[in-house]
């Protein structure tokens, strides 16, 4: 019998896509049974269009932020900007996002759509918590096809016989 | 060595080449080999593990100037 992974997916942004995705996506080429259940802000993983996930380096300072163009020299510059100044200027996430795919691209990463859909071709379920898609207004023809809306219950049943479960 | 398939990974990044090698061997028969080009250094200490979770056989592994081989036999 194969192994079960279930991840509790909570991040809406750009770069905490990609844990739950990638995980979901690896363990199903390893032969796992995979289960993601989007809650609260994951639930932006199961949208139709994806393209609209941003990044913020706002209040991050784990997230370095340097250039994915230029010279070498230029490109390890580590560019610290204050928070206030982050926060003042308009269209900053956009930008940060912009620099983001560019060097998602340039590092040879999937995209988060792809990702998704190697997932789904990969037969990963994706589970949405009906309550989060109330409470945010989200209609359910906004989500892609295929995925089930539930409760708290229906993941523990799964989650209950995983091997691994993870929260993201 | 001898192979049934190639897979050209370079430039791909954590999880593309193993997915890509979960598919290229999808297409393979029993016994049959796959060769893996990457450059993705993870991919080496990644490839063993997709060989042992999965039973099939990572038959050699190697690396020259930045380059990965991996030549995984089918189970």
């Amino acid at each position: 019998m194969s192994k079960k992974l279930a991840i509790i997916a909570t991040k809406g942004t750009l770069d905490w896509a990609y844990p739950p995705l990638i995980l979901a996506s690896t363990a199903a080429a390893l032969d796992y049974e995979v289960q993601v259940f989007c809650t609260f802000y994951g639930l932006q993983l199961l949208r139709k269009d994806v393209s609209g996930l941003k990044v913020s380096p706002l209040g991050n300072p784990g997230m370095p932020m340097k250039m994915p163009f230029g010279p070498k020299w230029f490109k390890d510059i580590n560019w610290n900007i204050p928070n206030i100044v982050q926060a003042n200027i308009p269209g900053y996430e956009s930008l940060a996002t912009t620099l983001m795919k560019m060097t998602i691209k340039n590092c040879g990463v999937a995209t988060i759509a792809d990702l998704r859909e190697l997932c789904i071709e990969a037969e990963v379920k994706f589970v949405a918590c009906q309550m989060t898609v109330e409470l945010f207004g989200f209609d359910h023809s906004q989500f892609i096809d295929n995925i089930d809306f539930v409760g708290a219950a229906s993941f523990l049943e799964f989650a209950g016989d995983s091997d691994i479960c993870l929260y993201i | 060595m001898n192979f049934d398939k190639e897979l050209d990974a370079r430039g791909l990044n954590c999880p593309l080449p193993i997915l890509r090698t979960k598919k290229g061997l999808a297409e393979l028969t029993s016994g049959q080999v796959l060769k893996v080009i990457a450059t993705d250094p993870g991919s080496v200490k990644d490839m063993q593990a997709f060989a042992k979770q999965t039973g099939n056989e990572l038959v050699s592994s190697a690396e020259a100037s930045g380059e990965f081989t991996f030549f995984m036999k089918k189970k």
